[in-house]
């Protein structure tokens, strides 16, 4: 498997510019990259499900240019996603066989599927485990399901390349070694293994050889057995510098929100923090370190299953109607599913979190909803053709900017920002960072998460790293690189 | 006369509506099954113009719309939540026996009412209380209430109709006489017109009525916003029940017995009104008055075919295809505001 020169354009942003891999039968093949770098695109590319702009694919010699993952999977690409997509009240060798059962007369046919499904699984299941093909797949675990998954990859017979996408992300230790002697046994069959992951030590402990991608480029590539960790560490984080609302002089005030050792139901695991009014707190950590999981705890989205949380002076957990009462205002990472509500307007959804002011006696009138939309309109530059346009025919950026509308009219003096730049074009960001920056300034506090490091280093006063749902120390903000940053979500 | 250009455009202004806002007229929830109800009636209306188009049938068929209109004013907002109710047939037959039954054991007719009213309300609520307790679609759970109620209402009634005299209450209802034909309507019309601009105004100008708004729009930002989205539903299936057991009372004032099998389907002829009225099973949208539209024309259409005289089978066809034929319209019309 060779790809050469691959492009691919979203919109506005370039997501790959120019990628380089090779990929060689009976190895394992790390991918790896900051957030962002690239590393999904690129698999969907090869995975069928997005087709390139410009660049080829060469698979055993031949050109290979999939129209969809259909096509993909037959030429002998198959894909095995983080979350496994796979039908729970099916069994587990109806699972695998999905799509591609054998029929004789319309029928299926059941020694041959019986066959078909004990080879597959045969393939992904070590001398203590076996699968049970005829088990529910909703009785299964986590990892049972991961191992299903890649079976039903390998049912195709000419599976030749497959890709994984952070297997081990939802998997405990001891599933993780089950995982790691199917992958040897996979790759003993000649097949080649595209490994994505953001831990180092699990790379090192399975890949062969490497390629590092960075801003849509490969950086660098080679065998595992010639680099260091912190080689790998340094192509990875680069070396950008992004402009935009520079850090204005901030004089914290007391802390307004503590945490100490907070436990959510799965994440986080551990955290604790201080944060105080008028500064910017960055929270960094990997997709799915629990960073996102910590702010909903934070707001009452997600249940907290111990240690001490106290805002202002209220302590112990609130719903998000009472943390909106306290003045707790939430910014959600998804903005299109959560963060909007967009068949509605601009002016509902700005409005949304406080009714008060609209008119006399608590009643909403659509003309006072209407005024004080247009001065958020106007203050935030929002393009949109009237306060009752639906916010779902906004553009990214303008929808997220509705979303700040909303935390300023809420008039919250907690802020938390998950994302908030995320699917935003460039301009857009820089006017993101000058509301935080005037937002603390104001004196509110703000607690920020993001995966783009130099953003995080721009904006935040202090920082702090999220690993595998552990809330790390707090470093001030000029005493620390992007590269001891990624030293520390990754190592 | 020279007009400076300023003028005659600030003129024309206020005179023509501008382009833009006839548009904006025209993307008013309820301006389509408007359209559709003056197309039919007048389609009607030129077919049968004696018997039709009378004022007496007029009045008739306000009447015949005011049980399936006060009943689908609840199942608005219950729909607008992103919800369903599908016990309201039942309600309504439950209402019309807890009225007669109480005029039976002697209550005077307010109080008769009254109790009729609470017990549908409570319905109304448990239906909320199970739907947020249980965590099951209302679809369910109310097509258990439905069974349920209905059968609450048969052992009340020892499964027969019940006589009981009606006390002035078929008044709420019936023709009116000749010396008050003034009020063009009886109580009941105007009682189901009164619920409408007071439900109208609840979902427009409250800010709970906004809050029901958004949490059928998308629950997950109401949550977010601080919307207590659990407090919402509650309310929205007590007065989605509380309307049910108006109309109820309205359907003895009709029928002058308590009847437990009466309304069978009903619910169904509820949830077109409101559909055809521009509400969305998904939530979110949906407008009272859109909904009264969609009730008359439903009544129209009954009434026409037999006016007309059509056979029923000709009316049942018309009505679905109506149905059919206003979701398709709607679809291209949102299709053409996203694009």
């Amino acid at each position: 498997m060779r790809a050469s020169g691959l492009g691919k354009r979203f919109g506005a942003t370039q997501a790959l510019t120019l990628v380089d891999l090779e990929v060689l039968p009976g190895e394992v093949h790390a991918v790896l990259g900051e957030n962002g770098a690239g590393k999904s695109t690129l698999m969907q590319i090869i995975s069928g499900a997005l087709t390139p702009d410009q660049g080829e694919l060469w698979l055993d010699g031949a050109r290979y240019a999939p129209k969809d993952p259909l096509a993909a999977r037959q030429a002998g690409v198959a894909m095995v996603y983080q979350e496994p997509r796979l039908c729970p009240h099916l069994s587990v060798r109806e699972n695998v066989l999905l799509g591609i059962e054998a029929t004789r007369y319309g029928v299926l046919d059941a020694k041959d599927a019986r066959a078909r499904a004990r080879r597959a699984l045969s393939l992904v299941s070590t001398q203590e485990n076996a699968l049970d093909s005829e088990r529910r797949v909703s009785s299964l675990g986590p990892s049972e399901r991961q191992l299903v998954t890649m079976a039903r990859a390998l049912a195709q017979s000419s599976c030749r390349v497959m890709i994984l996408d952070e297997p081990t992300s939802s998997l405990g230790q001891g599933d993780v070694e089950r995982l790691f002697s199917v992958i040897r046994q996979l790759k003993s069959t000649g097949i080649a293994i595209l490994y994505i992951s953001h831990f180092l030590e699990e790379v090192e402990n399975i890949a062969d050889r490497f390629s590092v991608l960075r801003d849509g480029k490969t950086v660098g590539t080679g065998e595992l057995s010639g680099v260091t960790r912190g080689e790998l560490i340094e192509l990875m984080a680069g070396r950008e510098v992004i402009e935009g609302g520079a850090r204005s002089a901030r004089t914290p005030g007391e802390a307004v929100l503590e945490l100490e050792g907070l436990r959510g139901e799965r994440r986080p695991v551990c955290a604790s923090l201080s944060l105080r009014k008028g500064e910017v707190l960055g929270i960094a950590g990997l997709l799915g370190s629990g960073r996102s999981e910590l702010l909903r705890a934070i707001f009452g989205l997600n249940p907290i299953a111990g240690g001490r949380i106290c805002v202002k002076r209220h302590e112990g957990p609130y719903p998000p109607s009472a943390r909106v009462a306290q003045g707790v205002g939430l910014l959600s990472e998804d903005r299109k599913d959560e963060g909007l509500a967009r068949g509605l307007s601009v002016a509902d959804n700005l409005t949304l979190s406080r009714s008060s002011g609209l008119g006399p006696a608590g009643l909403v009138l659509p003309g006072h909803m209407a005024r004080v939309t247009e001065g958020f309109i106007a203050q935030l530059g929002i393009r949109c053709r009237s306060a009752w346009q639906r916010a779902g025919e906004l553009s990214g950026g303008n929808q997220q900017k509705v979303a700040f509308g909303r935390l300023l009219h809420q008039d919250a003096d907690i802020v938390l920002l998950d994302e908030p730049t995320r699917g935003i074009d460039v301009q857009s960001r820089a006017q993101v960072y000058q509301i935080i920056d005037e937002w603390a300034r104001a004196g509110r506090a703000i607690l920020m998460v993001s995966s783009y490091l130099p953003e995080l280093l721009l904006v935040c006063d202090r920082i702090q790293v999220m690993r595998r749902g552990v809330l790390g120390p707090s470093h001030k903000v000029d005493r620390v690189t992007e590269h001891d940053l990624l030293t520390e979500a990754i190592g | 006369m020279i007009f400076s250009p300023r003028l005659s455009a600030s003129l024309s202004h206020s005179l023509l509506p501008s382009a833009r806002e006839l548009a904006a007229w025209l993307r008013r929830p309820w301006f389509g099954p408007l359209a559709a109800l003056c197309i039919v009636y007048a389609l009607f209306a030129l077919s049968a113009p004696e018997t039709f188009a009378g004022s007496a049938n007029l009045s008739i068929m306000a009447r015949q719309t005011a049980v399936v209109g006060m009943a689908a004013i609840g199942m608005t907002l219950i729909m607008v939540q992103g919800g369903i109710d599908l016990s309201v047939g039942s309600s309504v037959a439950l209402t019309t026996v807890i009225v007669a039954r109480a005029l039976e054991a002697g209550l005077d007719p307010g109080a008769a009412v009254l109790a009729g009213v609470a017990v549908a309300a409570c319905a109304g609520c448990i239906n909320g209380a199970l739907v947020l307790l249980l965590q099951i679609t209302p679809f369910i759970v109310t097509l258990g209430t439905m069974s349920i109620l209905r059968g609450v209402a048969k052992g009340l009634a020892n499964e027969q109709k019940i006589d009981a005299e009606t006390r002035g209450l078929e008044a709420l209802m019936s023709m009116l006489p000749d010396d008050q034909s003034h009020w063009l309507f009886p109580l009941g019309v105007w009682l189901t017109l009164l619920a409408a601009v007071i439900a109208a105004a609840f979902l427009i100008y409250t800010r709970v009525g906004r809050h029901v708004v958004a949490t059928g729009s998308n629950p997950l930002t109401a949550r977010l916003c601080g919307v207590r989205v659990g407090r919402v539903t509650l309310l929205v299936y007590a007065l989605g029940g509380l309307l049910a057991g108006l109309a109820g009372v309205l359907e003895f004032s009709t029928l002058t017995v308590g009847d437990p099998t009466d309304s069978l389907g009903l619910e169904l002829e509820v949830i077109a009104a409101v559909v055809i009225g521009g509400g969305s099973l998904s939530g979110g949208q949906g407008s009272v008055v859109g909904t009264l539209f969609g009730a008359l024309l439903l009544t129209v259409i009954k009434t026409g075919c037999t006016h007309v005289g059509l056979p029923n089978w000709v009316q049942e066809i018309l009505t679905g295809a109506i149905i059919v034929v206003a979701m398709g319209i709607d679809r291209m019309r949102q299709h053409a505001q996203a694009t």
